[in-house]
Parts: C-alpha cells; structure tokens; sequence
C-alpha cells in the first residue's frame, strides 16, 4: 500500500488522464465542500440561537400582569392587574424549596441619565440583589446591589458597560455621581452582559429605593425567578413548566381572573423555549448531515462509475499487465489506492475550501440566528474519515471487476 | 521444455459447442525455434493461448520445464507467466500512456525489483533490439515495427524460458516482418526457446520446426532448413 512504486504508477496513470482524474474530484471536491458549508452554518444557528438564550440565565421565569380582557365572577374586562411586595412574598414563601434566585422588578423604559455634560436615555430597572445571576451579568468594575442597599433604599446604581463608555469615557465610574430624574445616584459597580450592547444599557437600582423614588408604593412590574436546576435537562424542564403553571393559577385565583385570560397574567418559561429550540436546532444539523451525507454519496457513486469506466477503457491495458505478471492482488490495490487518494485529495481540498470559506465569511456574518459558523476538529476528522472509507466503497466493486478481467479476453483483437 | 499429450479444449456459445482443440500431442525441447502454421480456425491461437497460461485446456496434461500447469489459481498463474513466459502479441500490446523504457520495464515491477535496477535491465534489453535511442518516446511515436521490438525487449526483460509470438509480423510489411524475425532468429541463437503462430509460409519456414494444425489435429510436425531472414530480405 505504501510503495513508493505503486504511487509512482498511480500518479503517472492520473496525470496522463488528467481530464478523467479531473472531473471525478470535482463530483468528490462539492460533497465534502457542501457538508462542510452545511455543518458549518448548522453550528452557526446553534450558537446564534444559544447567544440569545446566554442573555438571560436559561432556567428563568418572568410573570408579567396586564389588563383583564375576559369578565370573571361578575367582575368586568378591563382592570388592570397590579403587582405588589406581597405577592412576590407568597411566591416566595410557597416555593422557596424550587426556587433558586428570586426578584420583584419595578422599572421605568426610558430615563435621562446624565454626568456632568454627557447624557443619555437609559433603562432603569428597581431589582433585587438576585437580578444579577437572573439577568446573567459579570462585574466589569465594582458590585452589584446587595442587601444592605436595599434594607437602606440607598442611592445606588449599577450601570452597563455601553452607559460606562457613553458617559464616563476613559473615566473610572466607581463612586461618581450621575443624575437619574434629576435625583443623585453613586455609581457602585459597571457589569458586562453576554446578550451585547442592548443588553448594556440599563440601571440597575435597589428595589425599594426604585420604589421610593418613582412613588411606587409597593407596586412591583414584573417577578423574575431562576428555578433550582437538577442534573437531569428533562427533569428541569417539566419542573419549569409546572412551576409557571402553578404562578399563573396563584396569580389569575388571587386576583379572580378567568383562567383562560391570556392578557391578564404572562407567565414566560424560558427553559421550556428554550428546549423547543434546541429541540429544533438538533432537528436542523440532522437535516444538514442527511443532505451533507447524500451529497458525498453522491460523489461516491460518481468515483465508483467513472472508475468503472476506468476499468472498462483500461481493460486492455489490465489484460496487458495480467500477461506478463501482474498479479490479482497488485491490480485491485492499483484500483482501489487510485479511488482512495482521488477521493482523499478531492475531498481534502473541499475540506479546506469549505472551512476556509466558513472562517473568512463566517465572522461578516451579522445575523442574530447564525453566529460564527464553523466546523470543530472532531467532526472535520469524522468527515475525513468518511471520505477515506467512501473511498474505498468507490474504489471495491470496480477493483473487483479489474481483477477478474482475462487476460485473453482483454487481448483478443478487434 | 514443453510436454503437452492429448489437449482437448471446447468453447460453448449458448447452446453450440465448439471443439477447437480435439487431442493435441507435442513437445518442444530447449533452444527450438517452432513456427504453429494453420489456418483460421485451425485452433492454432488457442494452443498458443493454452501454452501461455492464458486460457485452460479442459483435457490432457501440460508440462512446462518439468512442472504440471493444472487447476492453477489467478495468483500462480500469474507467478508463472512472470517468470517462465514471454509474449510477443500481432497488435503488439504496448501501453500507450508508458515510455518505451517504462513498457519494458514493466515485467520487472511485478517481479518486485527496484526501480533503478529495472531501468538498468530495460534499457539493456532495448538495445539489444537497437532502440536505445528511443527510450524515451511513448508507443505512438514509434512505428509498428519499432513497437514490435519493443515488445520483444519486454518480452526478454523477465529472462523468461519460453517466448511465445502470436502472429508478431501480422501487423507488419514484409520488410519489417523480416527485420523483426531477424531479431527473433538472434534471440533463438542465444538459446532461447521460441514458439511462433502464424499462417504465412515465408515466416514459418524462418524457424527450424513447423508444425501443422488443421481442424484442432497437428498434421504434420518436422523439421525444416531454416532460412535466414537477413537472407531472405536480400533476395
């Protein structure tokens, strides 16, 4: 197999039909080529999709009250459902066991935040010190909220690291001053969010101080958990979803809401979401490899033919050698080595297109679905492997009937 | 060298058979130069064939320098060939896509000698039959009867015991026949066995015994005065 005489006559034998030769690894050449652009951008929806879940932490729930739309027990459409501490405490105090990180939420969309001569319109959220881990944020500079700040509705604030950059600049915020609503606030700590820019642009301020400042009594907008999570993703999935399901008939009986009132009360179950869409991403990169994989069959049923041709034109030539020695055994290896390297370097090569494609295009890419498409080292050594044994497969069945050419039946003359 | 008694071969075409070969007996010692004569259909080819490990008799015993040729598999078949035979073919059989060198050179790949040697020894051979200068160029540069020589320097490459010629001057004019047969002489001169189908007179009476194969039955096997071919070309 590794002679250097049987490569010598191999490389003479596809540098003379190098049309041929030519040809075969083109059909090879777009298999890999195409499984590999597919593979890639597969991976590309994975870690676009998992980006936007990093945002938040992934086993969160959100419980959102609004209007009443259906009349319940006499009572008319059209209320306004109203959050309050109380309700947060309930939650809290009933399913302390399965609750991991906890908040009530007040906030306001969109407030002039000024420092000195720079100002911007910025979030402003009232949560508790858990926001941070429910949020998904890391400390750039300084902390986050903590208790003490909030049993004190002390002015403090936390603020993204895009606000850092458009009001602070160079300057270390730690222990600024910056004016929210015209009120005073110290600038505690400056966090980063995997979810970007958008993510960064919000004021974090203790709820109660939130409270106090916007005369919110207490009126809270929005609850925010984290569940326990178990080792088992099924196992947190359904505990995730009969939690939610629990929140929102607490919530719709406390408040005498119709059960099928879908306005009054949203219950979002991020893990449930987000097992739908990994559940659908899995679905999309088997896709991929099915279509990746009959296109290289494809490719393989192209080598076999065009070395079935091979043989047949060469049938002559393999009577030839047969008569003045060759035996069996040498000529299948010359078959099948010659299928097995046009396959390996044609598909090398649409390895190497393929992912070199995917690394000059793949970061251009800006799409939020589809976020650096590439293919790792694993799966580009399974593909490799694939090819050498498609190779092969290419190579057997005209080897095979290389090798039962008689040499007199080849050498009859025409 | 060769010892074959009472060869039978029949070929089946769907439901006719043909009995090409009806009990051949013959032996051909070292150094003979025997021409096969007959005439289309005489079976001539196919006991050149069978000598040649090319094809099977299905009755009746084949000796070649002492050993049974019977029921041999694909492998030993070729082995044989490889070392006991040579052939010299009408269309002259050359690989088109192979230099000169490389064509005679080919036998001793598939003896599994290194590349240098092989070249060596092929380059020997081709000027042995005076076409040394032409190593280099592919079959289609040369003309048939420099082909031929070719593939007679391919035959010799492997020191085979027996050369076997199927109609080596078919494709050729007179002239080049008798130069080609001139060189078989030469090589006949050195000691080297040599069997020659053909169906012309002049060619066969080159050798020194000829055989007569009529309806698959030798008819007549004696010897004859050999003439020469250089002479022959000057009359």
């Amino acid at each position: 197999m590794f002679s250097l005489e049987r490569w010598q006559e191999i490389f003479e034998t596809m540098s003379k039909n190098w049309l041929r030769t030519l040809l075969t690894m083109i059909s090879v050449f777009f298999g890999i080529f195409i499984l590999v652009i597919l593979l890639g951008f597969s991976s590309g929806i994975k870690n676009g999709v998992r980006n936007e879940f990093e945002q938040d932490a992934t086993n969160r729930i959100s419980i959102w009250t609004g209007v009443t739309t259906k009349e319940f027990k006499g009572l008319n459409p059209g209320r306004r459902i109203q959050l309050r501490n109380s309700d947060f405490e309930e939650i809290n105090t009933k399913y302390d066991d399965d609750l991991e990180y906890r908040t009530g939420l007040y906030s306001i969309w969109g407030g002039t935040v000024t420092y000195k001569k720079e100002s911007g319109n910025y979030r402003i959220e009232g949560a508790n010190a858990d926001q941070q881990f429910i949020e998904n944020e890391s400390m750039v500079l300084g902390r986050f909220i903590n208790n003490s700040d909030l049993q004190t509705s002390v002015k403090v604030a936390v603020i993204g690291n895009q606000i850092k950059k458009d009001l602070f600049k160079d300057e270390n915020p730690i222990g600024k001053s910056i004016e929210v609503f015209g009120i005073n606030f110290l600038v505690v700590g400056v966090y980063t969010d995997p979810g970007g820019t958008r993510e960064e642009t919000r004021i974090f301020i203790p709820i109660t101080t939130a409270q106090k400042v916007f005369n919110a009594g207490d009126k809270l907008r929005s609850l925010a958990y984290t569940i326990k999570m178990s080792d088992n993703f099924d196992e947190a999935v359904a505990l995730s979803a009969s939690l939610s399901e629990q929140f929102e008939s607490d919530i719709k009986n406390k408040y005498s809401i119709a059960p099928d009132d879908r306005s009054a009360v949203r219950v979002n179950d991020t893990l449930e979401e987000a097992k739908k869409i990994y559940g659908l991403i899995d679905t999309i990169s088997l896709v991929f490899w099915i279509i990746g994989l009959f296109t290289i069959i494809a490719g393989i049923v192209g080598v076999s033919n065009i070395m079935l041709i091979v043989v047949k034109e060469r049938t002559k030539e393999i009577g030839i050698r047969k008569a003045i020695g060759a035996l069996p055994s040498s000529i299948i290896g010359m078959i099948l080595q010659e299928a097995i390297f046009i396959t390996a370097l044609a598909g090398f090569i649409g390895l190497f297109a393929g992912v070199f494609l995917l690394d000059a295009v793949g970061p251009m890419i800006e799409n939020d679905f589809i976020k650096n498409p590439q293919v790792d080292f694993k799966t580009a050594m399974l593909a490799v492997g694939l090819l050498i044994f498609a190779g092969a497969l290419a190579g057997f069945i005209p080897a095979r009937r290389a090798a039962n050419i008689k040499p007199i039946e080849a050498l009859r003359d025409e | 060298m060769i010892e074959i008694k009472d060869l039978h071969k029949s070929y089946h075409m769907g439901s006719n058979s043909l009995h090409v070969l009806k009990g051949i007996n013959f032996s051909v010692n070292e150094g003979e130069m025997v021409a096969i004569m007959g005439s289309s259909g005489s079976g001539k080819s196919t006991l050149l064939n069978i000598l040649g490990m090319l094809d099977e008799a299905d009755n009746g015993s084949y000796h070649l320098d002492g050993k049974m040729i019977a029921n041999l598999n694909e492998k030993a078949a070729a082995k044989y060939r490889n070392q006991f035979l040579g052939f010299i073919f009408q269309s002259f059989n050359l690989i088109n896509y192979k230099t000169a060198l490389d064509n005679v050179a080919m036998p001793l790949y598939y003896q599994g000698i290194k590349r240098n040697v092989r070249i060596e020894k092929a380059m020997h051979y081709l000027e042995k039959v005076g076409l040394a200068d032409w190593a280099t160029h592919l079959p289609n540069e040369l003309s048939g009867g420099q082909k031929q020589r070719v593939a007679i320097a391919r035959a010799l490459a492997s020191d085979p015991k027996v050369l076997l010629a199927d109609e080596p001057t078919g494709a050729l004019d007179t002239t080049t026949s008798y130069e080609v047969m001139e060189l078989i002489q030469n090589i006949n001169d050195e000691g080297k066995t040599i069997l020659c189908v053909t169906h012309e007179e002049d060619i066969s009476h080159m050798c020194k015994r000829v055989v007569n194969l009529k309806d698959g039955l030798i008819i007549d096997d004696s010897l004859v005065k050999q003439v020469r071919a250089k002479e022959a070309a000057n009359v």
